[in-house]
């Protein structure tokens, strides 16, 4: 018996972060256990999603962020169909199949199809100009309506939104962040950081509207976006729309399976769907005890479970990530991490040193860190997401926690 | 520090120092109306040219900065106790006050109506207020505060020598052989006195000095002999002395024989007991008491100096009078270099005791239960008569008013709610009189918030008139500026008050010796002086030779100057002739009484109360200057270091501290000067520095909350240097600091502003900070409060926005949940160089042990940022410590001391002299010169280098992490 045909079929749908990760850790496990194919809708190898925003910054180039080069499929021997979206799963005979017609036949599918951008449905949304910020392809388009427009509008104040703007504002346009809540990035800062950090960007030349609802896209009366009309009855001026609203996992393949799906293809500890255990999902796709996670640190540590249960391994659990957050603008430094906000029966430490625009805080409940809000200085910050990740007793710390490590407070 | 340098367009007058009994002449500066400088006049007998650190800076108290915030500048009506006063003008106020006191006279009768003075009142003020009193309302309800500091010395002077006259004089220190300093931290309280004694012994390296005292000062530091005696065995002591003496033949039994009766009882008593007997009772060695006899018996010329050890005390009289029994003995006494010198306390204390301005006294040093003296005083004022009747003193006077038996309470110039002893009757009275006028320099002290009437008086630099000094010395007290505000001289006031009296008492003018139409007919205060000086005639005090031309062209004189004398006489007694009816002294035997309250099981400490070096009194003057509180920065009990040890207590530790009449909170300072078993609580600590909400939600009252009211029988002296107490610790939680520079015209009335948080919390203490005058003419304050739990945030809030710590620009560390804040504001300077500018710890005040520090010494703080708010009684960043200030006038520093001693070789003068070349200390005032013979004699030579002056602060960065 040749090795090719006693090895296993794996096949990877999305050449994303996730799933790539997921191959990574299994070739250092089994290098030889798969054989692997993998369709990607995009026509890249991986790159690094969350560095378009240096791209469009301009600080990195496209090549810059490619994590996996076409040389690193070639090498594992791994079977890659780039530009390829995959329509149809058939899970009886475990095929499969691609709007061009290409098959594949697997013994375990992995499904990291990742998520897509949520759109705002409002009139006007399909207009030109009107775009999501997820890919390359619409970072392309932003830097190129840079160069021959002057107006944008950012609609939403999240990482992703405010990445955007800072991104935009930088290659020369004129830009506006209309935000829904009563202030920025309100899922990762407090009201205080979150001040902070408008003023940054406001000093920057970027423009805020906060608690306000987008009515509609408008049109120049040749198709292009002309303007954002608020419901409060403002037009914003906008030749570029750029929604940032959230995301959405991407689960239109897996629902069409039969696969078990509630905001992303439901998972368990070991990352098996729960309808069919051939099934793997990963990523932003995957519903883990009703998590869906849009970063990165939950994805590899996703990643890392999975490889060891289809390297047959068997071993570890995934049991949810605490998560952390780092803005990806040049010279703004901010950091969050568990429950920041301070929930009924947490206790807050704040410092801050606005001459420097630092300010920290750190929650506890009981004898421990549960969460970390940082902005301005963000070194302890990972210190900090370990104390909250390892749960450690560090009431006997509290008065000089917020200074940083101890060994460096002893100076 | 004065400048020497000459200011265009400015006038020089030549007055007096308003402080304490030296009596220093001083030379006051002033342009346009304000006084800019002071400077010691070189032609003054006291003092020749030097002051101290108080007199030397009299002139920032006077800086418009200072006088816009504290004096009372208008006339003010209180509608409502407790209310805010609301301005009136002079005759609204005095026609209100006449229209009171005439009411209450007819209703209730005069002894319804009493005065409280002070010996602070110029001899002027002292003479109107007396005949006002006696002459016309016509009652001997007029006591002073000179009741609380020189009773018992004018006691004892007249049991013994028949007359209330120091026999002596300053220049008698260049001719003692041996001097004996009892009761009395001369070094502190005389400072320039101390001067003239450490020149004294460097003049005549045989003369002895003995200090007896229950601390170990900085005059005891001095000492060629200390005797640590038990506080109040000052009897038994000076019993002893005596014993020794006439044991070993060092009496002059010819002179005794002489000019003295009353000895055989005496040296009865005396001689009945061992005189190890006496050594034990005073805890010294014998072998220490008979060598004090030995250097004062014989013929050695003594000179005993003595103060507040002596005269506060319930045996008062008989300390003065055993204490003089020893010159008496010895016959040191009218002969240079000898007798008993009382140390006056008050700046005309002595002139008040001339004019009579006492309950029991009768001007010109007549008595009031002479019926023959009491004619004469009324002859010469034109009334039928003085009442026989002696008025209640101090002490009896409140306590009467706390009874109601007195409807009028008139308060010149003093604040009893500061400085009487047990404070909770003398609040009572204040709010149980039904009329209250305070006249007062001062909007600040605490008597004001009781006054239904407050009047604007003149002082130190506007005031017109005469004080006399410790040794009889009458010096011109000369205005250099006009009042500030509408602020009138005390005898103007009293002269105004009683014509309108007059009117309203018709009857009483009626009743005018023939050609007496008023007695109020004075234009200036040369004119009251004159009627003074003809009082004095064929009296022990004769000025009928004085003039104020006299004055004006020779300067200050000494009493007695007769008509005809070309000079005062310098010393008393020469002749051996007393001022008593046959001419002889007498010995007073009085046996050796234990002072009121003893320790005990409930009250274990013995509480001993006196001056600070830099501040006066109730510190309504003194208190206004950041850079008087350099020598010592905040209240506190010093206790053994032992003592706290054994009680569990720490230095720096708030304190509850408790006597039968009341409480305070106070932090404990340890010092080894004082006996296990006793505390020392400066004097100046009142409600206006230190106070808090009480157990039972009345305000805390000061030191002299805990102090004794029980008082000497002869002289009614309360004994307020010895009350028995019990500490423990103040048990309160929370405990927060606030520290800020402020504009120098923002931060005294700051410090009016937060008085009231003494409601709120349980310990409040606000003191200012800083040097004036400030380059950037800024006075910082201190306020530290403490509580049994934090307080609401709101209020806390409301206190740091006191401070200016509001806004988004703060430093803050914040657990609120824990009540710790620390807030910090930083200001850039000119060169962008940060500095603390304010500052509050709440909750966790351990920084307190550096980061005040950092804003006091305008440490440049540009490169810590969020380490200032490190937790921790250590700072995180290494800071040079500035140290305590030692000499005020250069702000020079111990460590600066130190490090130069370290390396500096020689005899201990020889050190001195090089330290005071290189850092110029103790080469102004000399106050510090005691601080720096001990540092000498403490700072070993070290033969490797001196370690670098610490005045240049060097602050560094924590870590390389940081920057890495």
């Amino acid at each position: 018996m040749s090795q090719a045909t006693s090895r296993k079929k794996l096949v990877v749908i999305g050449n994303g972060m996730a799933g790539m990760r997921t191959l990574e850790e299994l070739l250092k496990l089994s290098p030889d256990l798969y054989d692997i194919t993998v369709f990607g809708a995009e026509p890249h190898p991986n790159y690094n999603r969350i560095m378009l925003s240096p791209v469009l910054a301009g600080e990195q180039t496209i090549d810059d962020i490619i994590l996996n080069p076409l040389s690193w499929y070639e090498r594992h021997g791994i079977t890659l169909h780039l530009g390829q979206t995959v329509t149809e799963v058939d899970r009886r005979r475990r095929v499969v199949h691609t709007a061009d017609g290409i098959e594949a036949h697997y013994d375990r599918l992995l499904l990291a199809t990742g998520s897509q951008p949520f759109i705002l449905p409002v009139p006007g949304h399909t207009l030109t100009g009107v775009i999501a910020y997820r890919d390359i392809a619409d970072t392309q388009t932003m830097i190129e309506t840079a160069r021959t427009h002057r107006h944008a509008v950012v609609i939403g104040g999240g990482l992703l939104g405010l990445e955007a703007a800072n991104g935009l504002r930088l290659r020369g346009m004129a830009v506006t962040v209309v935000h829904i809540s009563e202030w920025l990035l309100e899922r990762q800062l407090d009201r205080e950081a979150a001040g902070l950090l408008q003023a940054e960007l406001a000093a920057r030349g970027i423009g805020f509207e906060l608690q306000a609802h987008t009515a509609a896209c408008l049109d120049d009366g040749h198709g292009r976006v002309r303007a954002l009309a608020l419901k409060d009855g403002r037009e914003l001026p906008a030749d570029l729309v750029v929604m940032a609203a959230g995301i959405r996992p991407q689960v239109a393949l897996a629902e069409s399976m039969g696969l078990q799906c509630n905001r992303g293809v439901v998972v368990t500890d070991t990352l098996q769907s729960i309808t069919d255990p051939r099934i793997y999902a990963v990523g932003e796709c995957a519903n883990h005890r009703g998590t869906a996670y849009g970063l990165v640190a939950p994805l590899y540590e996703q990643a890392k479970v999975c490889a060891t249960h289809l390297a047959h391994w068997g071993i570890g659990r995934y049991q949810g990530s605490q998560v952390s957050t780092k803005l990806k603008v040049t010279g703004i430094d901010l950091f969050s991490a568990g429950d920041f906000m301070g929930a009924e029966g947490t206790e807050s430490v704040f410092l801050r040193d606005p001459l420097r625009g630092v300010y920290k805080k750190l929650v506890f409940k009981g004898q421990q860190l549960v969460g970390a809000c940082l902005y301005g200085d963000i070194r302890d910050g990972a210190w900090y997401f370990d104390l909250i990740r390892s749960g450690e007793p560090v009431a006997s710390q509290r008065d000089t926690l917020v200074f940083g490590p101890p060994q460096a407070a002893a100076g | 520090m004065s400048t020497a340098a000459p200011v265009a367009g400015a006038t020089v007058t030549r007055s007096t120092c308003p402080y304490c009994g030296t009596g220093c002449g001083v030379k006051i500066t002033s342009v346009q109306g304000q006084i800019v400088d002071v400077q010691g006049d070189p032609d003054h007998p006291a003092n020749f040219g030097r002051l101290c650190t108080k007199g030397s800076t009299l002139h920032l108290t006077a800086a418009a900065s200072v006088t816009q915030q504290t004096r009372l500048l208008h006339p003010q009506q209180r509608l409502q106790r407790g209310a805010a006063p609301t301005p009136l003008g002079w005759d609204a106020a005095l026609n209100l006050a006449a229209d009171r006191l005439a009411a209450i006279i007819r209703e209730h009768g005069p002894q319804a109506v009493a005065f409280y003075g002070s010996g602070q009142l110029l001899t002027e003020d002292y003479y109107v207020l007396n005949k006002l009193v006696k002459g016309f309302i016509g009652t001997n309800l007029l006591d002073t505060n000179s009741r609380l500091c020189m009773s018992s010395a004018v006691a004892g002077y007249k049991a013994t020598l028949g007359a209330d006259a120091p026999p002596a004089c300053y220049a008698d220190f260049d001719h003692a052989e041996t001097m004996f300093i009892v009761g009395a931290n001369t070094a502190w309280a005389h400072p320039i006195l101390f001067r003239r004694i450490e020149a004294a012994r460097a003049a005549r390296p045989s003369q002895k000095l003995i200090v007896a005292d229950p601390r170990r000062t900085e005059t005891a530091e001095m000492a060629d002999l200390y005797l640590p005696i038990r506080p109040g065995s000052d009897v038994a002591l000076f019993h002893g002395l005596l014993h020794v003496m006439v044991r070993e033949g060092l009496i002059d039994r010819g002179y005794i024989a002489r000019h003295t009766t009353g000895f055989e009882t005496l040296e009865a008593a005396v001689m009945d007991q061992p005189a190890q007997v006496y050594a034990d009772i005073c805890g010294i060695p014998l072998a220490d008491l008979e060598q004090a006899a030995r250097w004062m018996g014989g013929h050695t010329p003594t000179l005993s100096l003595y103060c507040q050890g002596l005269n506060q005390s319930t045996a008062g009289t008989d300390k003065n009078a055993t204490l003089i029994a020893l010159h008496l003995a010895t016959g040191q006494i009218g002969i240079p270099g000898a007798g008993p010198f009382s140390l006056t306390g008050q700046p005309n204390a002595m002139g008040g005791r001339e004019v009579g301005g006492m309950a029991n006294l009768l001007s010109a040093h007549r008595d009031l239960a002479n019926a023959a003296h009491r004619e004469e005083v009324a002859a010469l004022w034109g009334v039928p008569e003085v009442p026989a009747q002696p008025g209640k003193t101090a002490v009896e006077m409140f306590e009467a008013a706390a009874r109601g038996e007195i409807k009028a309470l008139w308060i010149a110039c003093t604040n009893p709610a500061q400085s009487l002893p047990d404070q909770a009757t003398v609040r009572r009275a204040l709010e149980r009189a039904e009329f209250v006028v305070v006249q007062e320099a001062f909007a600040s002290t605490a008597t004001c918030a009781y006054a239904d009437l407050l009047l604007p008086a003149t002082t130190w630099g506007e005031k017109d008139g005469t004080v006399t000094n410790s040794e009889r010395r009458i010096s011109r007290v000369r205005p250099a500026v006009p009042p500030t505000g509408e602020a009138r001289h005390d005898w103007a006031i009293f002269t105004a008050l009683g014509q309108r009296l007059e009117a309203r008492l018709p009857e009483r003018v009626a009743a005018y010796r023939p050609g007496t139409t008023t007695l109020f007919d004075y234009p200036t205060p040369e004119s009251v002086w004159n009627e003074h000086r003809a009082s004095t005639r064929g009296r022990d005090l004769d000025i009928t030779g004085l003039s104020y031309a006299l004055l004006e062209q020779q300067g200050p004189q000494q009493w007695p100057y007769p008509e005809g004398a070309t000079r005062g006489r310098a010393r008393l007694y020469a002749d051996g002739r007393f001022a008593t009816p046959d001419g002889k002294a007498r010995f007073v035997t009085a046996a050796w009484r234990a002072p009121r309250e003893q320790a005990d099981a409930d009250y274990p400490f013995v509480l001993n109360t006196g001056r600070l070096r830099d501040q006066w009194h109730g510190m309504s003057r003194t208190g206004t200057l950041g850079r008087l509180f350099g020598h010592v920065s905040e209240p506190a009990i010093e206790l053994h270091p032992d003592d706290l040890q054994q009680q569990g207590l720490r230095d720096g530790q708030l304190l509850r501290v408790r006597s039968r009449r009341g409480e305070v909170l106070i932090p404990a300072r340890a010092s080894t000067g004082q006996r296990r078993g006793e505390a020392y609580i400066a004097m100046h600590w009142g409600e206006e520095f230190i106070s808090g909400r009480g157990r039972g939600g009345q305000r805390l009252q000061g030191v002299n909350a805990l102090t004794q009211p029980a008082f000497c029988p002869s002289s009614k002296q309360p004994e307020l240097k010895n009350a028995s107490i019990a500490i423990e610790a103040a048990d309160l939680a929370w405990h927060a600091v606030f520290l800020a520079w402020l504009p120098a015209n923002e931060a005294l009335a700051l410090r009016e502003r937060l008085k009231p948080l003494a409601d709120t919390f349980a310990f409040t203490s606000c003191v200012p900070f800083g040097r004036e005058p400030d380059a950037q003419a800024r006075v910082g304050v201190l306020l530290r409060v403490a509580d049994e739990q934090a307080p609401a945030a709101e209020r806390l809030r409301e206190v740091a926005a006191a401070f200016g710590l509001e806004g988004h620009e703060l430093l803050r560390y914040d657990d609120t949940a824990r009540g710790h804040h620390r807030w910090l504001q930083v200001q850039a300077d000119r060169e962008g160089a940060q500095h603390l500018r304010a500052l509050m710890l709440a909750g966790d005040t351990r920084p307190a042990a550096w980061l005040p520090a950092l804003l006091q010494a305008d440490h440049d703080v540009t490169e810590l940022g969020s380490l200032l708010l490190h937790p921790g009684a250590s700072a995180p960043v290494k800071v040079a410590d500035a140290g305590k200030q030692i000499c005020t006038c250069y702000n020079v520093t111990e460590p600066q001391i130190v490090a130069h001693l370290q390396h500096c070789e020689g005899s201990a003068d020889a050190r001195l002299a090089s330290l005071q070349g290189a850092l110029k200390c103790g080469t102004n005032c000399g106050s510090c010169v005691p601080t720096l013979r001990t540092l000498v004699r403490n700072t070993p030579f070290t033969e490797s280098p001196a370690q670098a002056p610490t005045v240049v602060p060097i602050v560094e960065d924590r870590s390389d992490r940081r920057a890495a």
